[in-house]
């Protein structure tokens, strides 16, 4: 079900771990869903005084794909600028990896989203200018823990059907 | 992939040689239909009825009482749906909330077509109370329908005991004991009815049988040539059939040996398993089929600690969601209260009667190495 290349990102995942200097993180995800994803960035600016991703990691709890996206999106993301870094989508992520099963393409949309909120807390804590589509996607974000959290209160209630709280 | 340690024998088993020398004759030489007149037919026949002869001999149960099926799942809807449909005024069932899904969807279902069912819950080991059941009985309820023993995690259910409160309130049971066959006694004279599947036993896919308790009505669910005295229609699979027979006879033969063996590398991966940081184990420590084991870790997720360990040459599954195909995590884990943080993290470990201990001993090898990198990956730090 998986491409070679999920496969060769999970067996030997690239950034992983904690950088000890970053600028900030982004955390997505749940554990009551099975994947969480934090994300650091380190953020300096090159010559010309753009925001450059100059180093990334990432900590990832989760399956076989929610590794190999982690693993991924921090390769298509280092060296990049804010502004490039932005511009990345999940299907980016997916795409560079061969694609992704169908019911595991919410774990390509975990790490681009990881990289959105590193991205959003970088810029909110320098206060620089958010772009547009930046905040959009935090809002996203956000209003989708807030669901996913009123879906897990009813998802441990036993008397109700579990409907698939996470996807 | 020969060199694979399969440790996911609650999943399917390999057929062991005998089995698959027992059913060669069947495909091309005798290759007969056990209805046709002509001598082909006629060793057809008797090869399906010798099998028969020898199941029904092993259940302590008549010939007559054996309907051979496609598996466990088609026998578990004929237990279910067959005694539904022929009764004529009672309406409710009773299970389990950690049966297999082929209980718990035909149950469902049975719901849609204007039956009532109570689905009792589990103790936090996954034991069923047998006062439950007794309170859960109404004048109505035509059956009862609890498994052997779990193949998630093992757990033992007290049957002979909801069996006797059941027969007093006039009340059929229905026992799932796929897993169960082989490893420990059949609790055969508590039921009315019993589902059994050939290939978690060392035989062929896609055969099994319901055993149904002489006087119990079934309204077939497969209609066309009247097959198995009317109650499983379809032309007989006899290498299918020959094979669950080779294979019943041997697991039998060998239950005793191989239960005890098993039994103590269980308890010896529990002892080892549970004392890793942050790890749990899922269903009862000693009630329980020898064959099963399940954990739980804290801080990292099944499908990734199976495919690490399959990286490492090792077979076993998971109730993990993300291997599921609607993204839930197991019913089974869910019901027996294990923290929805814990039930992602959820391995199973089954054996079989090929299981060496010295792949126990790899597993129990590799699992701390596993579990400790891809603790160090999760951003989820466990306490020591």
């Amino acid at each position: 079900m998986y491409t070679e290349k999920v496969i060769e990102h999970f067996r030997n995942p690239h950034n992983m771990g904690q950088l000890e200097d970053y600028s900030a993180i982004g955390k997505v995800g749940n554990i009551v869903c099975g994947d969480v994803m934090w994300l650091y960035i380190k953020v300096e600016p090159d010559d010309g005084g753009r925001d450059v991703i100059t180093d990334i990691s990432w900590e990832t709890f989760g399956c076989t794909a929610a590794i190999a996206t982690s693993s991924m999106v921090s390769d298509l993301a280092k060296g990049k600028t804010i502004e490039e870094a932005i511009a990345l989508t999940n299907q980016d992520v997916a795409k560079e990896l061969g694609g992704l099963p169908p019911i595991k393409m919410h774990c390509s949309a975990l790490a681009a989203d990881a990289l959105n909120e590193a991205i959003y807390a970088y810029l909110s804590q320098e206060e620089k200018e958010i772009p547009d589509a930046l905040q959009k996607r935090h809002e996203r974000i956000a209003k989708e823990v807030a669901e996913l959290e009123k879906r897990y209160a009813s998802f441990v209630d036993k008397d109700k059907r579990i409907e698939a709280p996470c996807s | 992939m020969t060199d694979s340690i399969y440790l996911d024998n609650s999943a399917t088993t390999p057929v062991a040689p005998e089995v698959v020398e027992a059913m060669s004759p069947y495909f091309s030489t005798s290759y007969g239909n056990a209805s046709s007149l002509h001598a082909l037919g006629r060793a057809a026949h008797r090869a399906t009825e010798e099998s028969r002869g020898t199941i029904a001999e092993i259940l302590g149960a008549r010939p007559e009482e054996i309907v051979f099926t496609a598996g466990a799942t088609e026998a578990n809807n004929l237990a279910l749906i067959g005694s539904a449909l022929a009764s004529a005024d009672r309406k409710h069932l009773i299970t389990t909330a950690i049966e297999h899904h082929a209980v718990l969807h035909t149950v469902e279902w049975l719901r849609t077509q204007g039956f009532d069912a109570t689905v009792l819950d589990v103790d936090p080991s996954g034991r069923v109370d047998p006062e439950q059941v007794r309170e859960a009985i109404r004048p109505d309820t035509l059956l009862v329908s609890v498994m052997t023993g779990n193949n998630e995690i093992g757990t033992l259910q007290p049957i002979a005991e909801i069996g006797r409160i059941c027969r007093e309130r006039g009340v059929l049971v229905h026992t799932d004991a796929v897993q169960a066959f082989g490893k420990v006694p059949l609790p055969v004279d508590a039921v009315d009815l019993l589902s059994i599947s050939a290939h978690k036993f060392h035989g062929p896919k896609g055969v099994g049988f319901l055993f149904v308790r002489k006087g119990v009505k079934l309204t077939p669910i497969l209609h066309g040539g009247g097959h198995e005295r009317g109650r499983r229609s379809g032309t007989e699979n006899v290498p299918g059939i020959v094979g669950l027979a080779a294979a019943a006879k041997l697991a039998i033969r060998e239950q005793d040996a191989t239960s005890s063996r098993l039994r103590a590398w269980r308890a010896r991966m529990i002892d080892e398993v549970t004392k890793l940081p942050g790890s749990r184990l899922n269903g009862h420590r000693t009630e329980s089929l020898p064959h099963i084991a399940g954990f739980s870790f804290e801080a990292i997720e099944g499908e990734s600690l199976v495919m690490r360990l399959d990286e490492r040459g090792i077979a076993v599954s998971t109730g993990s969601a993300c291997s599921s195909p609607n993204l839930e995590p197991s019913h089974v884990l869910v019901a027996i209260g294990v923290p929805l943080s814990m039930a992602h993290g959820s391995l199973r470990v089954s054996m079989g009667r090929q299981t060496t201990e010295e792949e126990i001993d790899a597993f129990l090898n590799v699992l701390p190495e596993v579990v400790a990198g891809l603790r160090a990956i999760s951003p989820f730090k466990v306490g020591e």
